[in-house]
């Protein structure tokens, strides 16, 4: 199952090698080129940079699954916005004004519900047609955005609920809500990765599509459930981000699907499926947030983050195919 | 259940289905809406489906020969802010073909990257989005872009007039993919191109060259999306940074809905420009109808999976996909 244990074990370590990297330049960088006087490796700085990185690292943890399942979806930003729409849209509604706070949990399971029939929808189409998930995905995002903007035409969605917002804003032993969320998914999709059947199937089929059916496995049920995953995870991501911001835009998400690949590449799970793991994605996700902020906190233009990432996300590609053979089978599309 | 063999009549449709989804969507608009058939209309959407039509045109011989190329939407947004920056530092004449060069370096950077280094496709071209991205705005300073002297200058000619009663815009996509779809289907490199996409190792075991094959065709790629880029900045004259965000993906809509495959080896120049002509003829279809702006994208949502079942169905001559 593990060829070649040197450059797994390197490609494993590289991503958290690559943080530390990150963290000592950014550091000693800051030192002279900072603006503030603040240290960089603040323990605040380094909270918010864990919330901060909530959004896309949520997403990014399931669309890990579905790439290790030999799939993609590109459609996670609109299911995010959509979701984010019925959540915000859906408190508003006048079955539910006699509730009061009794609303917050029906929004919620709305909006969750929403991502996960949108990933179903996603899956059931890919399993049953056999057009690929790249396809299917590149069309359900032009599709579900289309549905954000007829929803409620450019106006943004907006609705404070109070008792939300403190939730999302409280701090549970330093860590905010939104990083406890992270850490939670993080963790009970590690264990469906790592200690069930589903988890053990999914890798196999993103290994050898051909050779699991050979072997039994059901291959069109894993999938559809992995894209229900990642559908639940892309609401819940918006679930979470909107409880506090409280307003959604129809172009929100844009470019989400996008973020969440690269956060994923540069954990290392490969594009062709069949191998790649949750921890190294949520340390690609961490990756990129600290160049963010560290750019900017040594005042580099903000604007340079899009640069450097590209070509990060080229040379990590460009290592890893020095370093693993493997990668150079093509892409399956 | 339908019956999982498909006749005569469904393999036809399923071939040749892009056609008759066309002239169907074409008949029922006319039927709905006197005003569609319109020669001033029909003008209209043409012209504003030349932008990403030109873009269009590079992507098809990308995806042809086997790969991907998401960096044409920010690759736009770099040519329109590029060319309209120089245009008042040194005059049009020179900007133009400076952002040409600049634009066919990046391509040539990817054609490298993908064609002799051999990385996989999605991802460089998503770096490149990024950075490409990232580049623009340093070039700019994340302002505005716009052209000092409108009404003095003859740049606009590109994207605001018209030559023998036809709008330029248009004159320059159908040249253009006149030019492109004959290298494609009657020139060697069009055939290489084919061999590369359908079967890169076969084609290399024949004497081609793969990565300078697949090297020009990014290069191609590049050099319609500085015309696009072109069309773009002289149209409106002035510009945003973001002005190129998203067309990456709905211009690979276009190609798949002309039906090439991403797989490689298979498309053309012509279905493609039936594909982007569908794309905009829905957009103008569903609003004269009197549908919203926005319904466009979940009919087209609906048409390109079709419009790719309908295809992979007839290939495998069942309709159902056989994964269990």
């Amino acid at each position: 199952m593990e060829p070649g244990t040197l450059s797994t074990f390197l490609k494993r370590g590289a991503i958290w090698g690559f943080i530390v990297l990150e963290l000592i330049f950014f550091s000693v960088a800051g030192e002279y080129l900072s603006l503030s006087d603040k240290a960089f490796m603040d323990l605040d700085n380094m909270l918010l940079l864990f919330k901060q990185s909530a959004p896309i690292g949520i997403i990014a943890i399931g669309m890990t699954i579905v790439m290790i399942n030999g799939n993609i979806d590109l459609s996670v930003g609109a299911t995010f916005a959509l979701s984010a729409v019925v959540l915000l849209d859906s408190m508003t509604w006048p079955i539910f004004a006699g509730l009061g706070d009794g609303v917050i949990p029906i929004a919620w399971g709305l909006a969750l519900m929403t991502g996960m029939l949108l990933g179903a929808l996603n899956g059931l189409i890919v399993w049953k047609t056999g057009v690929d998930a790249f396809i299917v995905t590149l069309g359900a995002m032009l599709g579900y955005r289309g549905l954000v903007f007829m929803y409620n035409g450019e106006q943004p969605t907006s609705h404070l609920n109070w008792t939300l917002v403190d939730f999302a804003e409280a701090q549970f032993l330093g860590l905010h809500t939104a990083t406890w969320f992270l850490i939670a998914v993080t963790a009970a999709v590690w264990f469906v990765m790592n200690r069930t059947v589903h988890g053990r199937n999914a890798y196999a089929i993103g290994d050898n599509r051909t050779a699991a059916i050979n072997a039994g496995i059901r291959v069109g049920p894993h999938m559809m459930i992995n894209f229900m995953i990642i559908g639940f995870l892309a609401s819940l991501s918006a679930v979470v981000f909107y409880s506090e911001s409280g307003s959604v835009n129809p172009n929100d998400g844009e470019l989400y699907e996008l973020w969440v690949i690269t956060a994923v590449v540069l954990g290392g799970t490969k594009l062709t499926g069949g191998a790649g793991s949750v921890l190294s994605t949520l340390g690609g996700v961490l990756a990129i947030q600290l160049l963010r902020k560290g750019l900017g906190h040594i005042g580099a233009d903000t604007e340079t983050v899009n640069l450097v990432i590209g070509l990060i996300l080229i040379a990590v590609l460009f290592l890893d195919r020095q370093l693993n053979l493997k990668g150079r089978e093509e892409l399956r599309i | 259940m339908r019956p999982s063999n498909l006749s005569g009549v469904g393999t036809f449709l399923a071939k040749q289905g892009i056609l008759v989804a066309f002239a169907l969507f074409m008949i029922g608009f006319t039927i709905a809406n006197e005003r569609f058939l319109d020669p001033d209309n029909i003008m209209g959407v043409i012209r504003s489906s030349a932008i990403l039509g030109v873009m269009a045109l590079g992507v098809t011989f990308v995806v042809i020969s086997g790969n991907l190329d998401l960096s044409v939407g920010s690759m736009m947004s770099f040519a329109t802010i590029v060319v309209l920056d120089l245009h008042d530092k040194i005059g049009p004449t020179l900007a133009i073909p400076s952002m040409y060069a600049m634009v066919l370096c990046l391509g040539a950077l990817i054609g490298f990257l993908v064609g002799y280094l051999k990385l996989n496709s999605l991802i460089v071209t998503l770096g490149m989005l990024s950075a490409i991205h990232g580049l623009t705005l340093t070039y700019s300073g994340g302002k505005n872009m716009d052209i000092a002297d409108k009404e003095g200058t003859w740049f606009s000619v590109f994207g605001q007039s018209d030559a023998l009663g036809i709008p330029v815009p248009i004159l320059i996509f159908a040249l253009l993919a006149s030019v492109l779809g004959l290298a494609l289907a009657k020139t060697p490199f069009g055939r290489k191109v084919y061999a590369v996409g359908g079967n890169g190792t076969a084609a290399t075991f024949s004497g081609i060259r793969r990565a300078r094959v697949v090297f020009t065709c990014y290069l191609a790629s590049a050099f319609c999306v500085g015309t696009a880029g072109l069309l773009q900045a002289s149209r409106s004259l002035g510009s945003q940074n973001t002005v190129g965000q998203g067309l990456e993906l709905e211009v690979l809509a276009a190609v798949i809905l002309g039906g090439a495959s991403l797989l490689g080896g298979s498309g053309t120049i012509f279905k493609t420009v039936i594909g982007v002509l569908i794309l905009g003829f829905i957009q103008n279809g569903l609003l004269l109808v009197g549908l919203q702006f926005y319904a466009q994208y979940v009919v087209t949502w609906i048409i390109i999976i079709l419009a790719v079942w309908l295809d992979i169905a007839a290939k495998r001559g069942k309709l159902w996909s056989p994964i269990a």
